[in-house]
């Protein structure tokens, strides 16, 4: 019966996290902490830092992980899907009308104006996470002595091959994260 | 348009990939997405990844989520949104269900800690890559208003912290007036 309550909360928090990632937080808190009674607000601020250290949409983490406390596998399976009902179905709908009148020229227009708004918050979400990489700090708090060599170099690094040689991009992330915990462990560092 | 279930098992397997290795943000994904299925398997063009990225913003949800929907919605229909859907949510549910039972010890390696913050220079490199290109591309159109409305847009999001979804939300505004302008000029010709 739990388990329905919760399909249910990750529904209404899949329905209802609008403008994505972190919004979607406050939410889950409201219906995990206060509503249901699930997580102590602590347990809540470690499921927050887990889901920022893994990859994957906060949302799915934080589903994932309040659906294994509560009921093991099927629970995982309950929330996760749950939380993505509402987006997949508004999208389906959305998906149906642009491909059916993308190509009305009227709308063409319209769409090639949100285009360059598109590139530019990929910029943005690009720059920041350089940032947190090189300085470990939010844009707001950055010391630029702070600067991290080790991070400055493979970043260097990253980028020549991928620009030059077409590197596929799974084995850039994978490579850095190996290369870089090697130097900081040989160095000992770590 | 036509469905190809040939794709299936690639679409599938793509989107588990990205899901399961990139951090941060929806953004980080799409450009991801973008090198994946544009550049690499060239299902889809260019334009149309930019486009699908703004109409996730008008969806509630996880834009990863949303996107792959669309995506898998153009490569197979219905079934091809549920791959790709399935795709990227496995990963998380997976990494996460193994990480709950012990995430104590997760939390505190120094190891876990260095390679996570390590690879984001490594996402870094990966998304400015992409925005390199698509910005050359924006650039190319030689239309003063979309370059404009690219910097104007990169500094709302970047330095004045303004929502994804306001700012897709005006630009949607400004194209649907540069609309109405264009077609208003037109009629005014003939007549």
């Amino acid at each position: 019966m739990l388990l329905f309550v919760l399909f249910l909360a990750f529904v209404q928090i899949g329905l209802f996290s609008v403008g994505g990632g972190y919004a979607a937080i406050p939410l889950i808190q409201e219906q995990i902490v206060n509503i249901n009674e699930i997580m102590s607000l602590e347990e809540f601020s470690d499921l927050v830092t887990v889901a920022e250290m893994t990859p994957g949409p906060i949302l799915i983490n934080a589903a994932t992980f309040v659906g294994m406390q509560v009921g093991g596998i099927p629970g995982v399976i309950l929330c996760s899907v749950g939380c993505v009902i509402p987006s997949f179905c508004i999208c389906l709908i959305l998906a149906h009308f642009y491909y059916k009148y993308r190509t009305v020229k009227g709308v063409q227009k319209v769409l090639s104006a949100m285009r360059p708004a598109v590139v530019a918050l990929i910029a943005s979400a690009g720059l920041s996470i350089l940032l947190l990489g090189l300085f470990g700090t939010g844009v707001r708090d950055i010391v630029v002595s702070n600067i991290k060599y080790v991070e400055l170099g493979i970043f260097a690094v990253a980028m020549f091959i991928i620009r030059k040689y077409k590197v596929n991009a799974i084995a850039i992330i994978l490579g850095s994260g190996v290369v870089g915990t090697l130097i900081y462990a040989v160095m000992g560092m770590i | 348009m036509k469905k190809d279930y040939s794709k299936l098992w690639t679409l599938f397997r793509s989107m588990f990939m990205l899901s399961a290795c990139t951090f941060g943000g929806g953004f980080v994904i799409v450009s991801l997405m973008k090198k994946k299925f544009v550049e690499e398997l060239k299902w889809i063009e260019e334009d149309e990844m930019l486009d699908v990225t703004a109409i996730t913003q008008s969806a509630p949800g996880p834009l990863v989520v949303n996107a792959s929907v669309i995506v898998g919605y153009r490569i197979a229909g219905v079934i091809g949104s549920l791959v790709a859907v399935l795709g990227t949510i496995l990963p998380p549910m997976i990494i996460i269900s193994i990480i709950s039972l012990f995430y104590e010890q997760f939390r505190t390696n120094p190891y876990i800690a260095t390679a996570l913050q390590v690879m984001r220079v490594g996402v870094a490199a990966v998304i400015l890559d992409v925005v390199l290109n698509l910005a050359g591309n924006v650039i190319k159109t030689k239309r003063v208003l979309y370059i404009v409305m690219m910097i104007v847009a990169f500094l709302a999001a970047f330095v004045f912290d303004i929502s994804a979804m306001a700012i897709v939300g005006v630009c949607l505004v400004i194209g649907i007036v540069d609309v109405v302008v264009t077609y208003g000029r037109k009629k005014k010709e003939v007549a």
